[in-house]
């Protein structure tokens, strides 16, 4: 099949190039103008569009043949003066709304040219209204009307045009095609120039816009439903729907056409409409209007009755009635082709239907909702607040109006406040790609102009932290009528479990809840739960590692919410700021939970974050949470003085880890960094000591403070890419957590130190900075160097030299793990790596490849400098 | 060596169109280059947008150099919109 622009000559393409290109240039010219030069051209507009709405109403309907003087003189009218009412005020220049507290800017940009189609049966009304919207967005139109409409819709054109250009518009803003055919509105659909098409008009026309693959506003057919509910003011709703039904004799796609009736009611509505004008027809009369209004073979109306008076319409087909008769009322069965009555009819007939209840109303509103008026308008008449809600819910229409007649209701600003509009979208079920009253904004490309916000940062500690020497006799401070104490055997065994017992409260009534010395599992979770029940406990005292402050932080939490789910609770999330699933805040027990950290690494006391195994599906869960923070966290080295040497040094670098990642995380800030840093000037200075010589009280208290401020920076900074390498290391190779870290810690500064592959997004950092963070660390480490890249080398060496101070083992090689076996792990262990959220913070964002790359930078250790050479030069 | 011969023309704020409509007839038998000054115009109107299409088609047609000197940021945007920018060389 050939194109239909193929049969246009090459004169009619010259010309309607032409008219394009001049579009083009006034539109472009129009660019230039402020929101004052457009606002004074529209008022001139709309007051000449008044001054000449008798005029172009007669126009219309001599040249049309169709609707009221009276009545199109009332649209033009609207069309004008309550559009004005609702744009003059609007900024549609330049920046036209700001929201300062979210940094972001609206910004109008006009379309440019807009090709218009304008319908036959509110021409001129139309043609007055695009033209008031187009100078108000300083967009240039093409105006195609219809061709029954022609003369009358380029009269109006006309004097829109000339008014316009009289108040400084550009020369070119607005042409109307001359006496057109299809293939000239083909040709301009497809035009380059064209920006938009707006196709108020039948359903072929919308069509052929929306395919024309053009952006475009097109109006859908209607077929409006009426709910006149039994609660409904009748004497209103009759007159509203006889005056809406009869304006412009019916010619609104949203007036009325199926009033469906609550059976207790529907007498004294049918007497009401009989009263004011109408006349019912019987069901002989009913037949012959559905045979002869509307086309058998199509269904669709005749054009013979579209716009019509209702006594004419009757005269035409012989249907006796009263000289005065206003409306043809017909009485419908059901609805559908075999009633052809209940389809769309543009001029006054008005089915209706006896509902036996409102679920029956509804149901049949729905039908006729459904047979042809998708998205376009539907109205209820009722007081009853449910049934106007549900009403609403059922229909699919972007106007649903309550008491108040369709046609003029759907208008906007005359029964509603809705926005006055002559093209009514209609989502898409009308085809449309909107529900709304087509108006300025649909007029225009509106731009955001955003600045850049920083994320609220936070920063939480426990309420109570008591460090030093003793710090536990701070536990007489907590009442408490029953305190279980979670704790594991070696705790019991040392004594540590009396230490804390002495320092309870007299009254407090103490239970010891051992368990293994482990990840905690759910089984032993639950099991403390039950112990925290049985005592009804007020106080849960963790005395461990970090194994066992996560296994009290889980408990509480199932102690005070019991329906908490742990699995959805463990749900992925990028940032914890941003979450989806959130943690209980109702709870059913309170307990307040002191943290006794024996351990110098984990920082558990202070943290966030809980790790739970799951053996039956054989991996970690890790649960984080602020309210799973302890209450209260108790520093006393006394309980680490006896930790064994590999014990001191593993959970020492862990210490660091958490300290360096956490100060050039992307979350880093002053109040984190200021945490890391000492934290990390205490590793490099105590951790040698407390490791030579355990029972210096000075280096275990110093390193006992050490992993706790650096929990508290990394609990609100985050960590990095070496726990997300360690912790699938360390899982798949059974190497304790702080010592998976060491193995990677000089290779990952190296790496973060690099000019980064992929940088994470960090709106709250201002350029790359993890580089001189390292050397900011050199510099309070007193390392010397002169350049940031030395300062990062000594940084690494430095590292290095602690490790072997350690006696860390130096490559993973060195732990007895074959090459074979390690590269064939790799694939799991990358991509467990890259699953993992840790490194989310990182500031270098890790390719799944760099991260095999780390792993065996770790594998053969001892050669981070080689990574150092991509150092950054810049000082 | 040949001389190239430099037209300079300023273009007035109250005569934009009728000067440049003057400058686009002229070009048809001009040698050298032209230089359009615009640094005392803040708007254009159609008649010069139409004018300067003209005069581009000239040049083109007699491969004169045209370069606009002085064109404000709304007006380059103009000339952007109705396509004209890359018909012109934009001195600072």
């Amino acid at each position: 099949m050939s194109s239909p622009i193929a049969s246009l000559s090459a004169d009619r393409i010259a010309y309607l190039d032409e008219l394009v290109n001049q579009a083009t240039t006034a539109a472009a010219v129009f660019t230039q103008y402020t929101q004052e030069d457009v606002d004074r051209i529209v008022k001139a507009m709309v007051l000449a569009g008044l001054g000449q709405a008798q005029y172009l109403a007669r126009l219309a309907v001599e040249e049309t043949k169709l609707g009221v003087l009276e009545d199109k003189a009332i649209k033009n009218m609207v069309a004008t003066e309550f559009v004005y009412n609702y744009v003059k005020d609007k900024p549609t220049v330049g920046c036209i709304r700001e929201f300062p507290e979210r940094g972001v800017m609206e910004v109008a940009e006009p379309i440019g040219v807009i090709f218009s189609l304008t319908p036959i049966t509110n021409p001129t009304s139309t043609v007055l209204f695009k033209c008031i919207m187009a100078i108000k967005t300083r967009n240039a139109v093409i105006f195609s009307p219809h061709p029954s409409a022609w003369r009358c819709c380029h009269e109006a054109v006309k004097i829109m045009y000339e008014t316009a250009v009289k108040q400084g518009a550009p020369k070119g803003v607005f042409t109307c095609l001359e006496a057109h055919t299809l293939e000239d509105n083909a040709y301009l659909m497809h035009h380059k120039g064209i920006g938009l098409i707006d196709a108020t008009g039948g359903p072929g026309a919308v069509k052929a816009a929306y395919s024309s693959g053009k952006p475009a506003l097109g109006v859908g057919p209607g077929n409006t439903p009426v709910y006149l509910e039994k609660t409904a003011d009748l004497n209103m709703a009759v007159v509203d729907i006889i005056t809406s039904k009869t304006f412009d004799n019916g010619t609104i796609c949203a007036s009325e056409q199926t009033v469906v009736i609550d059976d207790e009611i529907y007498d004294a509505v049918l007497k009401k409409f009989a009263d004011l004008g109408a006349h019912v027809c019987d069901a002989k009369e009913t037949e012959l209007l559905g045979r002869t209004v509307m086309d058998p073979e199509t269904g669709v109306m005749q054009a013979m009755a579209i716009g019509q008076r209702a006594v004419d319409i009757a005269r035409k087909i012989g249907l006796s009635v009263k000289a005065n008769t206003k409306l043809l009322i017909a009485p419908l069965q059901g609805v559908g082709r075999e009633y052809p009555l209940s389809a769309e009819k543009l001029f006054p007939v008005l089915g209706v239907y006896r509902a036996k209840s409102a679920d029956e109303a509804l149901k049949v509103c729905i039908d006729v909702n459904h047979a042809g008026g998708l998205g376009h308008t539907a109205v209820i008449f009722s007081k009853d607040d449910a049934i106007i809600r549900k009403f609403g819910d059922v229909m699919n229409a972007g106007r649903i109006l309550v008491n108040s007649p369709g046609s003029i209701g759907a208008f906007g600003g005359v029964y509603n406040d809705m926005v006055p509009t002559f093209s009514f979208g209609c989502g898409t079920g009308g085809g449309n790609s909107t529900t709304d009253n087509v108006n300025v904004y649909h007029y225009l490309n509106i731009k955001r102009v955003a600045h850049r916000t920083q994320a609220h940062m936070w920063f939480r500690v426990p309420n109570h932290i008591y460090f030093n020497l003793n710090a536990v006799e701070n536990l007489r401070r907590f009442s408490s009528h029953s305190t279980v104490i979670v704790t594991n055997p070696s705790m019991e065994q040392i004594g540590h479990v009396d230490v804390v017992r002495r320092h309870l409260p007299a009254q407090t009534l103490v239970h010891v809840s051992v368990i293994p010395d482990a990840e905690p599992e759910v089984k032993v979770v639950m099991q403390g739960v039950e112990a925290l029940n049985l005592y009804k406990a007020d106080q849960i005292i963790a005395l461990g590692g970090g194994s066992v402050i996560d296994a009290a932080k889980i408990m509480k939490l199932k102690y005070q919410s019991p329906t908490a789910d742990l699995e959805e609770l463990a749900a992925p999330f990028m940032d914890i700021r941003k979450r989806v699933v959130e943690y209980p805040t109702e709870k059913v027990n309170g307990a307040r939970l002191i943290a006794i950290s024996t351990t110098s690494g984990t920082g558990s006391e202070v943290t966030p974050f809980a790790v739970l195994m799951d053996k039956a599906r054989g991996r970690k869960v890790t649960l984080a949470d602020y309210s799973l923070t302890p209450d209260v966290a108790i520093v006393d080295p006394q309980f680490v003085m006896s930790m064994p040497k590999g014990l001191t040094a593993d959970t020492g670098i862990d210490c660091l880890t958490h300290a360096l990642e956490a100060a050039v995380s992307i979350y880093a800030s002053p109040y984190t960094d200021s945490n890391a840093m000492q934290a990390i000037r205490l590793v490099f200075k105590y951790l040698p000591m407390a490791y030579e010589h355990p029972q210096d009280e000075e280096a275990r208290t110093m390193m006992h403070n050490a992993a706790c401020i650096a929990a508290i920076a990394f609990s609100n900074a985050a960590v990095g890419v070496n726990h997300a390498l360690a912790h699938a290391f360390g899982a798949r190779f059974n190497v304790a957590h702080g010592r998976a870290n060491a193995l990677l810690l000089p290779h990952v500064i190296a790496y973060n130190a690099a000019v980064p592959t992929k940088f994470t997004p960090s709106p709250n950092q201002r350029g790359y900075i993890a580089h001189k963070k390292y050397a900011m660390i050199a510099d309070l480490l007193g390392l010397g160097g002169s350049t940031t890249e030395e300062k990062v080398s000594k940084l690494v060496a430095e590292t290095e030299k602690l490790l072997d101070q350690l006696e860390i083992p130096r490559s993973i090689a060195e732990l007895g793990i074959s090459r074979e076996e390690f590269e064939g792990a790799m694939p799991e262990l990358a991509k467990i790596a890259f699953d993992d959220p840790s490194w989310r913070s990182n500031p270098r964002m890790p390719l799944v490849g760099e991260m095999v790359e780390l792993f065996w930078s770790g594998y053969r250790g001892r050669n981070a400098g080689a990574g150092a050479k991509r150092l950054h030069k810049t000082a | 060596m040949a001389t190239i011969a430099v037209w300079w023309l300023k273009v007035p704020k109250e005569s934009a169109a009728e000067t440049l409509r003057n400058a686009g007839e002229k070009l048809q038998t001009a040698e050298g280059e032209l230089v359009l000054d615009f640094s005392g115009l803040c708007r254009i109107d159609p008649g010069a947008i139409e004018a300067l299409k003209r005069l581009a088609a000239t040049a083109e047609a007699r491969d004169v150099k045209v370069g606009l000197r002085g064109v404000n940021v709304g007006i380059y945007k103009v000339l952007k919109l109705a396509k004209l920018t890359p018909r012109f060389s934009f001195l600072t």
